[in-house]
């Protein structure tokens, strides 16, 4: 924030004239990043502050996901709101259904008269934050997939080809296999279970997580993820965790720690993990795309996103959501985005992104980095696979976490397990639904 | 407990108690009240509306039997945090009084846990027991024993006891500490010449003068145990495995703070307060009775 | 296990070795995570992320501290240091304060209301800021108290730890002094400053302690009323380097300016254990 003032400061005195520096219109922008994305943030903003002098914007960092949101709410209730703020993903319904408190980002841009264009960016990205009919109600900001990490070594030292096919979980079960025979008493660990084994499982097979185009379509929408895919994939990890082939670690990215520090030989995580394990692993590691089964129809369809998006809160002078406008192009500006892709491991959120970051030959110095895009854009998004919008949906994923807890030690099968989560989830969905009437 | 011998008075006392109710109300009660008052409604979080459902968010608890077993993980959390933070805090507060000179070390070192933030002591242990890769589960590891908190139920309440109760040990060891030094020497010497020996001797001479001070931490330590563990929970098992950790206040807070089920969450808050505020006041009528001021 | 001491106050022999062994086992006990801490403080990441991280100093010391003391952070770490000082300070005097006065009023006269009064103040030892903090931070805003210290140190004092200790403590002060101070025709206020107040150094001086560290270990609030960097507390510093989503933690410089956090807090309590050991053992109450 040090920064982003002394780039204010220095735009104003650049301009060398007393009247530009107080014409200049000042906005708020509370985000969730520290340490190194905190920085590469703060960078961002100082570029965009010193590239012109009508605008400034001052950036924040308001805690984790949770907090700034808390924050944001807070704020909002007491008329002290921010411009822009970062909500995670799975707080866009709760962002959607606050209509007088959230302006969308299509409006914006309509009556910034900014040079908008929704087609330029990538369909299963901004999919997540656009309505039914196409309009963007949130920039999407740091957005990654689930893939499959492996540490090559290890299964080197396990005596299989590293190069092997893992691209379906028929072939890692073998591999899974061949590690615990080998002695590997970490075959394979994951991060988000629920985001990866049951989200983006589902979206990937093209089945529906729930109802109503996983709640696109309405808030009366039901889970649906006690299906017979679902079921025999958590049924199927159930059996691994029991033989010792899949071990948990928390349910958050607990297991990256183990991977990184070469414990596991596979690991289901986020493209975004990618900096972490390049600036820990002492091992030879690889990227791959998140396997699927083989034998269901359509699969592999597309991954989902994670990660957060941008929202323009209500309440301010137009002025201020010019600025706003202003601000939410630069960042979807090719360069910007070709930058951050690059930096983070995030995916690029316009096609123009990924193709200047192929053009500059990141994708040839870093084998693997364009997984996670190729992933998301090998297939038009159907019903199933543009994303989740549901209500409550924080305290849902906890109680997947414990029904897939129940299964992994051995205390409930997959089917009752999800059957139970479904039923709990609906209960909240119904909460919620009944709160945005 | 009554003072026999007391003051005349009234507007004197009234300015005196002022400014602690004047602050009590503007920042307790309002926002408590506001927070009690949505417990009758399902709100949306931004305060744009919100439909009035009567006792419908208890009802709706209170027929949820996770919400009912979380009483009895509560009772358990509660009990362990407690007797976790007081005993080993009043045996090191006897030996360090009986370690005039030397104490000043130890004492020193045994309240740095309590500088360390509550934010940053989830992480801390969490740091040292993470499954397999912390420092503390690698060395059992080592010896044989597979830590696993994050499928274990005991090993993981363990954990969050032991991470809750840790600060908590340096606090109370100050006031134990406190309230030992302040008890006349005399007593003490006259115990030790007749040859009784010590700890029998602790329990029936120094332990009733230590009451009043027990009788302040018991309190303050059940209320932290309560209400003011669960970021430590949050950062260390999100009240898993299952729901081995799910302690009530936990779940308001994931509910509220995290999740943004207000009504509910306010709902817990009132159902909280209630079971509280009994607990307190047995604790009054009944514990106090015992107490030698 | 220390049936074999004999004497509560002798300080020979067998016993005291005993006691200086018990008292060591729970010193590296209670200290290890600490000590843990200032270990991770002093290597480099890669020997904290590779199983097992080493128990004994590296020699990393310098870069972690430089690290931590001029970089990754909004506002110069003295700005926070300075932030966490005030707030805590601030949090410590007010709650004493206005504690010992309504203790004095409650333990000391019987007035109207008086028991209302007593169970107001108590069941505000409960219910957690985190709860209530929506309505708290709209009534701070209505305030215009964001952004400022008032608003961070007044909604913190609104809690009754300290009165419910005052009122332990003054229950224990035995009658005659009052009854003396009635029949020497003092005032009550007169009896509260040269009696009360000086008998209560002890706990004013432990109270002082846990106040101060409650008030710098705070996180929550003062996160959500400061949106000015220039009134960020050392406590926010530390949480935010802490990464979110998918980024690693960079533990030695977090481990060390964790560290850095702690310092203040222990030199205030070094600090007052002078008080704690006289306290009243000279008085002889």
């Amino acid at each position: 924030m040090q920064k982003t003032a002394f780039g204010a400061l220095l735009a104003a005195t650049t301009a060398l004239s007393p009247l530009a520096a107080t014409a200049q219109t000042e906005i708020q922008f509370w985000h969730a990043f520290t340490g190194r994305l905190g920085e590469l943030v703060a960078e961002q903003v100082a570029t965009f502050n010193e590239s012109q002098s009508e605008y400034s914007v001052n950036a924040t960092h308001k805690g984790n996901y949770s907090e700034t949101l808390n924050a944001g709410i807070a704020a909002f209730r007491a008329g002290e709101q921010p411009h822009i703020l970062m909500v995670f993903e799975v707080g866009t319904a709760t962002m959607m259904g606050a209509e007088g408190a959230i302006k969308p980002v299509y409006e914006v841009m309509e009556e910034a008269n900014a040079d908008f264009d929704p087609d330029a960016y990538i369909g299963s990205v901004k999919g997540y934050y656009t309505t039914t009919d196409g309009q963007m109600l949130s920039l999407p900001f740091n957005s990654s997939t689930p893939v499959l990490w492996v540490n090559r070594d290890a299964l080197e030292g396990a005596g299989i080809d590293p190069d092997t096919d893992l691209s379906t979980w028929q072939n890692v079960d073998g591999v899974l296999d061949q590690l615990a025979e080998a002695g590997n008493d970490c075959p394979m660990t994951t991060a988000w279970q629920s985001w990866i084994h049951l989200e983006n499982l589902s979206a990937y097979h093209d089945v529906p997580f729930a109802t109503k185009e996983n709640g696109f379509a309405g808030l009366d929408t039901e889970l649906a993820f006690n299906g017979p895919v679902q079921v025999q994939h958590i049924a199927q990890m159930g059996e691994w965790a029991k033989e010792g082939k899949f071990i948990y670690a928390g349910r958050r990215n607990e297991g990256g720690a183990n991977f990184r520090a070469g414990e596991c030989a596979l690991f289901t995580e986020s493209s975004a993990g990618y900096a972490g394990i390049k600036a820990e692993a002492n091992f030879d590691f690889d990227v791959r795309p998140l396997p699927y089964w083989d034998g269901v129809d359509g699969a592999p369809q597309n991954t989902i996103i994670g990660g957060a998006s941008l929202w323009v809160m209500e309440g301010h002078e137009p002025a201020e959501y010019e600025a706003a406008a202003a601000f939410l192009n630069f960042l979807s500006s090719p360069e910007i985005q070709a930058k951050w892709h690059q930096d983070t491991g995030y995916l690029p959120i316009t096609k123009a992104a990924g193709e200047l970051t192929r053009e500059q030959g990141f994708y040839q110095e870093n084998p693997g980095t364009d997984v996670a895009v190729k992933q998301m854009t090998a297939k038009a998004p159907t019903a199933n696979s543009k994303g989740l919008r549901l209500g409550s949906f924080d305290q849902i994923r906890g109680i997947i976490d414990e029904e897939l807890e129940a299964v992994w030690s051995g205390d409930k099968d997959a089917q009752a397990a999800l059957d139970s989560a479904v039923e709990r989830g609906n209960q909240l969905l119904r909460r919620f639904e009944r709160a945005s009437n | 407990m009554e003072k026999r011998v007391t003051f005349k008075g009234w507007l004197l006392p009234l300015c005196l108690i002022a400014p602690q109710v004047f602050i009590s109300a503007v920042f307790f009660f309002y926002p408590a009240g506001q927070a009690v008052w949505q417990s009758l409604f399902i709100p949306d979080p931004f305060g744009l509306s919100s439909q009035f459902v009567g006792l419908e968010n208890f009802e709706y608890l209170l027929g949820d039997p996770y919400y009912r077993a979380s009483f009895v993980t509560t009772a358990i959390f509660s009990t362990l945090v407690t007797l976790a933070a007081m005993i080993p805090a009043l045996f090191l507060a006897v030996m360090a009084d009986r370690l005039v000179k030397s104490a000043r070390v130890y004492r020193t070192l045994l309240i740095w846990p309590y500088a360390v933030a509550p934010a940053v002591a989830g992480v801390l242990w969490l740091f040292m027991f993470n499954t397999r890769v912390g420092v503390i589960a690698w060395y059992l590891g080592q010896l044989g024993y597979d830590w696993n908190h994050v499928l274990n139920e005991g090993e993981a309440m363990g954990l969050v006891v032991v991470a809750s109760a840790w600060g908590r040990i340096s606090y109370n060891f100050l006031f134990f500490f406190a309230a030992l030094q302040a008890v006349p020497r005399s007593i003490i010497e006259a115990a030790a010449i007749d040859g009784a020996r010590f700890w029998r001797r602790f329990f029936t001479i120094v332990l009733p003068l230590l009451s009043p001070i027990t009788f302040f931490l018991l309190v303050v330590n059940i209320v932290y145990a309560f209400f003011e563990t669960f970021g430590v929970i949050h950062t260390i098992t999100s009240g898993g495995p299952q729901q081995a950790t799910t302690i009530l206040v936990y779940k308001v807070f994931s509910d509220g703070f995290v999740g943004q089920d207000l009504g509910s969450s306010a709902a817990q808050s009132v159902i909280l307060l209630l079971l509280v505020g009994l607990l307190t006041v047995l604790q009054f009528k009944y514990i106090e009775k015992r107490v030698h001021y | 296990m220390a049936t074999e001491i004999t004497g509560m106050v002798e300080k020979r022999g067998m016993g005291l070795w005993l006691t200086h062994v018990a008292m060591i086992v729970g010193v590296l006990v209670i200290f290890f995570p600490i000590w843990l801490a200032f270990v991770a403080s002093t290597v480099s990441q890669p020997e904290i992320v590779r199983p097992p991280m080493p128990v004994w100093p590296g020699d990393q010391f310098i870069e972690n501290y430089t690290a931590a003391l001029f970089s990754g952070v909004n506002v110069p770490v003295a700005v926070m240091l300075g932030n966490s000082l005030i707030m805590a300070v601030g949090i410590a005097v007010g709650k004493i304060i206005i504690s010992l006065l309504s203790a004095f009023a409650i333990v000391y006269f019987r007035f109207p209301g008086r028991n209302f009064f007593f169970w107001l103040i108590f069941i505000t030892l409960m219910l957690p800021v985190e709860v209530r903090i929506v309505p708290t931070y709209e009534v701070i805003a209505g305030f215009g108290m964001l952004n400022s210290y008032s608003g961070l140190i007044f909604p913190l004092i609104a809690s009754a730890t300290a009165t419910f200790l005052f009122r332990q403590f003054f229950l224990t002060v035995p009658d005659e002094l009052a009854e003396a101070a009635r029949v020497d025709g003092a005032r009550p206020m007169r009896f509260f400053w040269d009696i009360l107040l000086p008998m209560s150094r002890t706990n004013i001086a432990a109270l002082f302690v846990i106040l101060f560290i409650y008030g710098w270990n705070q996180y929550l609030w003062p996160l959500l009323i400061t949106t000015d960097p220039s009134m960020n507390t050392i406590v926010m510093g530390i949480k935010q380097m802490f990464p979110s989503g998918d980024d690693v933690a960079d533990w030695p410089v977090i481990m060390a300016t964790s560290i850095l956090a702690m310092i203040p807090p222990v030199v205030v309590v070094i600090s007052m254990q002078k008080l704690f050991i006289r306290g009243l053992v000279d008085s002889e109450k």
